[in-house]
């Protein structure tokens, strides 16, 4: 009752600091993930206390989103005026003048309940380009049962030698029981994003603070051989083709007996429309190597507006409403408090309904809170992003690197040759970019 | 004419394992559509379940399938129609009166289909802005149209050329006039090659996926945009992404079946003779 | 290749000239723009990117593009995946044809439900056949394979080009069929017969009367699919993203990689130059077969 009473006050609020706006059409691109798909759904009630403003909804796969949205406001051609990014992007455009800052969020906006370590990610010298919807870090997922079953017990912090020491044991082919799930699909956001914090899990860096690569190292050559050699010897077949999905379909049917990935992950893991496995389920952290710097990544889904909008203060409007505290009550009561948006706000984490309907939270919160997007790596660099570096030519480097580290999985290639491929091919495009002679 | 039993067992054996195996990938994915997320990938596979329209109605409420469709629609039928209205004079002209080029040309218009779409995509964007043609009908409907001239170009040329010598002599020793010669022998003569040329353009349109999603936002977006919005999202998809494949393809494979003999004829009705 | 607009033909009641130009022109126009427009971004350093960074640099573009290793296995694996797909094609739609040409209880019905896949989008396509028939753990054929006591295959590591090609195969099959079962129904039931009593049977029937018969539509079946081919990518992006390693780039992938993952509108330009170049290539050998009988 509370909360409704809130929001009625909340949306009277922004009612009449809208009032102002003639009818303005608010132009927005997301990405097709469910907790986007029930914004969509929600912000009906965004429309109904804003009459002045009308909503128009472009919803698409990750990849094909991401190259409508570059190709938009690299063009300044201002067909969006809300656009979903990541904390790969935000900063890189916000420094390239691309996005509008949010300037004076309104107070009942509580800028400061923003979790501190995404908040910073998405913020160039001190504005705010984009305001986060989500985010997500990575952690350790495992059966309980099968745990239970085999006698062993899964430390909080565990190293990438315990995970092989399970993996060993509770791999059992036979019985379609796989004893490790990773990422093994080519790609900058699919096996990159998960090698890279593994890597620097072992001490390893993409680039040196003179942007030469490094990877060659014997830290890149220990993490490569350790998350190759486990998927090789305990991991599903097909594992060089699968990504984020395919092993949530591997998790929620019952086959794998631990998974690393997106933090995210564990809501699937609770949703019985989605899972078999409901119950059996427990979180860890990520494990590591020989560091605890950058060991898990930190990743945010923002929504920011474009400097080339038409309507900037109804879109920034519409984002204050879609991040806002209210916003998340509104989820709570409307589809269960398991299903708000995860990783954005310390009042989320200090609310008891949310601890008690989601076990994986304070798990997720610690993961998230322990990573600094700008110290990704145990020696300095040059960059920012711990799955990934914050730099244009990443996703080019990112791509080929992928292609090699599943072609070491595939038996194609050996990690020396794997891993001295990247090193000549991210040298290259480094001296093309000019940031190497 | 006699065929020996044999023959015609390995024809039924061979005709309908080929229609099984063909068809089968679809029959699949008809079945996910009915099935809830975890049965759609469960080992061993489900044949037997009960039906659910979850998905359906997932698709259907958060998507306006009906403004996709309406585009698709749109879009494919009046690229196709200006296509032909503007190949079929030249096609008409190098089929009957061809001179020493005729030749060079036809294969020269093939050739502007060979320019890699990804490869031009920012040269067109910025054309398109600057024009601004972006998330409009009429911008997608001229790309489409002039990617799909040339084959069209080519399929009227040979129905044109299938036509028998003896009948256009005749009429125009008879004085037929060129324009009503083509209206009251031509035309008639060579409608179900226009019908199936039309049809295969549709299907071409209909189911190109790059520049439908990448010129459209929110005006102009036909169904390969509302596939696009159900692919590969965090966590499991394909019931859903199959249901909509399902609405998707639906309207083209029935439009494709119903004249399905038309298209056969078209397709190579001058080509093969 | 020169643009004609004024025919020379003899004696026509008929001015050629301004029929043609509606479409020739806006074809020229439809080539020419783009082309000149990516020759000459294909000059420059431009990366979407960084927009204020763009800079004159000649051919040092196409020197890098060259240098890459990747470009030769991707021209490689291009013409592999467009030569496979055709034979394979051709192939099943001309035994198909053959075999549909003859009625039998059903046919009708069988026909249509071979030509169904040709209706379906290439990326819905490629998904349903990744997650639900080829996946080695919850796919179909692994079910299949288990159930006869045998290992499930991993398509897309072990043969990750060749899992491609079964996919694209699928989509344009139909259409080989399509286009050859017509051209068998002009076939002249007479001669098959006088063949027929001269003792002719079986393959050496098809060899001698109904394979020369059909080689026009196989030229034309072969080019408008090789054009198709030359161009895709939508299929390796969701199934295999180009790997492992670069066993499934294609020059197209490498095209749209470097266009739409890294933003770098030069080099991808310099690539669809390159692009053009291949197509023309097998267009050529393609074109020259077929367009010999353009006029009989």
């Amino acid at each position: 009752m509370r909360h409704i009473r809130t929001l009625v006050t909340a949306s009277a609020m922004l009612l009449a600091s809208v009032s102002a706006y003639a009818q303005t059409t608010v132009t927005i691109g997301t990405v097709n993930n469910s907790d986007m798909v029930v914004m969509k759904e929600l912000s009906k009630k965004f429309e109904e206390s804003h009459p002045n403003i009308k909503l128009n909804w472009v919803v698409l796969e990750e990849n094909v989103l991401r190259q409508r949205l570059t190709t938009d406001i690299a063009t300044k051609s201002g067909q969006f005026d809300v656009m979903t990014i990541g904390l790969y992007e935000a900063p890189m455009w916000g420094k390239l003048g691309w996005l509008a800052p949010f300037e004076n969020p309104p107070d009942s906006y509580r800028i400061d309940d923003v979790l501190k370590s995404v908040r910073d990610g998405l913020a160039v010298d001190g504005k705010q380009y984009a305001l986060p919807f989500y985010a997500e870090s990575q952690m350790t997922f495992y059966r309980k049962d099968l745990f239970d079953a085999a006698g062993l017990t899964m430390p909080e912090e565990p190293k990438w030698t315990d995970i092989e020491r399970f993996a060993e044991k509770l791999n059992n082919p036979n019985k379609g029981i796989y004893g490790i799930c990773l990422r093994g699909k080519p790609g900058w956001g699919e096996n990159v994003g998960q090698i890279t914090p593994a890597a620097n899990g072992f001490g390893a860096r993409w680039f040196d603070m003179d942007w030469k690569p490094q990877l060659t190292s014997p830290e890149w050559k220990a993490a490569l051989t350790t998350y190759t050699g486990l998927l090789k010897k305990y991991g599903p077949p097909g594992a060089a083709s699968n990504g984020f999905n395919e092993n949530l379909a591997l998790f929620a049917s019952g086959n794998c007996a631990m998974w690393i990935d997106a933090t995210v992950a564990a809501s699937f893991l609770a949703d019985q429309n989605q899972s078999t496995v409901i119950g059996k389920v427990g979180y860890a952290m990520s494990p590591y190597g020989t560091s605890k710097t950058g060991y898990h990544y930190l990743w945010a889904w923002a929504l920011g507006v474009p400097v080339s909008s038409k309507s900037k203060a109804a879109a920034q409007e519409f984002i204050y409403w879609a991040t806002s505290p209210e916003y998340i009550k509104l989820v709570a009561s409307t589809r269960g408090w398991a299903a708000v948006p995860p990783g954005t706000r310390t009042s989320t984490y200090a609310s008891k309904e949310y601890l008690d309907a989601a076990p994986f939270a304070k798990m997720t919160l610690k993961s998230i809170e322990s990573t600094d997007l700008r110290n990704p790596t145990k020696d300095k660099v040059p960059y920012y992003g711990i799955g990934f570096v914050g730099i244009p030519e990443f996703q080019s480097l990112g791509t080929t690197a992928g292609q090699e580290f599943t072609a070491v999985l595939t038996g194609e290639k050996t990690v020396d040759q794997a891993l001295g491929n990247v090193q000549k091919f991210t040298e290259r495009t480094m001296k093309e970019a000019g940031y190497i002679k | 004419m006699r065929k020996s039993l044999a023959v015609r067992i390995a024809n039924f054996v061979i005709g309908w394992s080929a229609a099984i195996v063909f068809f089968f990938p679809i029959f699949w994915m008809a079945l996910t559509a009915f099935k809830t997320e975890p049965a759609a990938i469960a080992t061993p596979p489900k044949l037997l379940f009960s039906p659910t329209m979850i998905n359906m109605r997932a698709v259907l409420d958060s998507a306006d399938y009906l403004h996709f469709f309406q585009n698709s629609l749109i879009i494919s039928c009046a690229a196709t129609l200006l296509a032909i209205i503007l190949g079929t004079p030249a096609a008409y002209a190098m089929a009957f009166f061809p001179g020493g080029r005729t030749k060079d040309v036809l294969v020269w218009m093939l050739s502007t289909k060979m320019m890699p779409a990804v490869g031009v995509l920012v040269p067109i964007y910025l054309i398109f802005r600057d024009a601004g043609l972006l998330d409009t009908h009429v911008g997608l409907i001229a790309i489409y149209t002039l990617m799909n001239l040339p084959i069209v170009v080519w399929l009227i040329y040979t129905f044109f050329k299938d036509i028998p010598k003896d009948l256009i002599e005749a009429a125009r020793m008879d004085g037929a006039r060129p324009l009503s010669q083509f209206f009251f022998l031509l035309l008639p003569l060579t409608a179900p090659g226009f019908a199936s040329t039309g049809l295969l353009s549709v299907i071409f349109i209909w189911n190109e996926a790059f520049w439908s999603i990448n010129l459209t936002v929110t005006n102009a977006t036909p169904l390969t945009a509302f596939i696009a919005s159900f692919s590969s999202p965090q966590g499991l998809f394909w019931a859903k992404l199959s249901a909509a494949s399902l609405l998707a393809i639906a309207p083209i494979m029935l439009l494709g079946w119903l004249t399905q003999k038309q298209l056969v004829r078209g397709l190579t009705f001058g080509a093969v003779k | 290749m020169a643009k004609d607009t004024q025919s020379k033909a003899r004696g026509p009641a008929v001015r050629t000239g301004p029929l043609m130009a509606p479409a020739v022109s806006l074809l020229v126009l439809w080539m020419i723009v783009p082309l000149a427009m990516t020759i000459y971004f294909s000059t420059l350093r431009y990366s979407l990117l960084q927009p204020d960074a763009v800079s004159f640099v000649g051919i040092s573009n196409y020197i890098f593009f060259f240098q890459d290793p990747a470009l030769w296995t991707s021209i490689v694996n291009t013409l592999s995946l467009v030569g496979g797909v055709l034979v394979a094609s051709i192939a099943i739609g001309t035994l198909l044809a053959v075999v549909f040409y003859e009625t039998f209880p059903g046919a009708s019905i069988a026909r249509l439900l071979v030509v169904a896949p040709f209706f379906v989008m290439p990326t819905v396509a490629a998904l349903i056949w990744k997650n639900l028939l080829m996946h080695p753990v919850n796919g179909l054929f692994a079910f299949f394979a288990r159930s006869l006591g045998l290992p499930p295959v991993d398509w897309f590591s072990s043969l990750p080009l060749t899992s491609i090609g079964i996919i694209v195969t699928w989509q344009w099959a139909p259409f080989a069929t399509l286009i050859l079962l017509t051209a068998i129904q002009s076939l002249d039931r007479e001669q098959l017969e006088a063949a027929r009593m001269d003792g002719a049977r079986g393959l050496t029937l098809f060899y001698h009367i109904t394979l020369p018969h059909l080689a026009r539509a196989i030229g034309v079946v072969a080019m408008i699919e090789a054009i198709f081919l030359l161009s895709i990518f939508a299929e390796i992006l969701v199934t295999t993203n180009g790997g492992p390693g670069s066993a499934t780039t294609t020059l197209p992938y490498l095209i749209y990689k470097t266009a739409l993952l890294d933003f770098n509108v030069g080099m991808a330009s310099t690539g669809g130059i390159m692009a053009v170049v291949l197509a023309n290539i097998v267009g050529f050998f393609l074109i020259r077969t077929i367009s010999r009988n353009l006029d009989s």
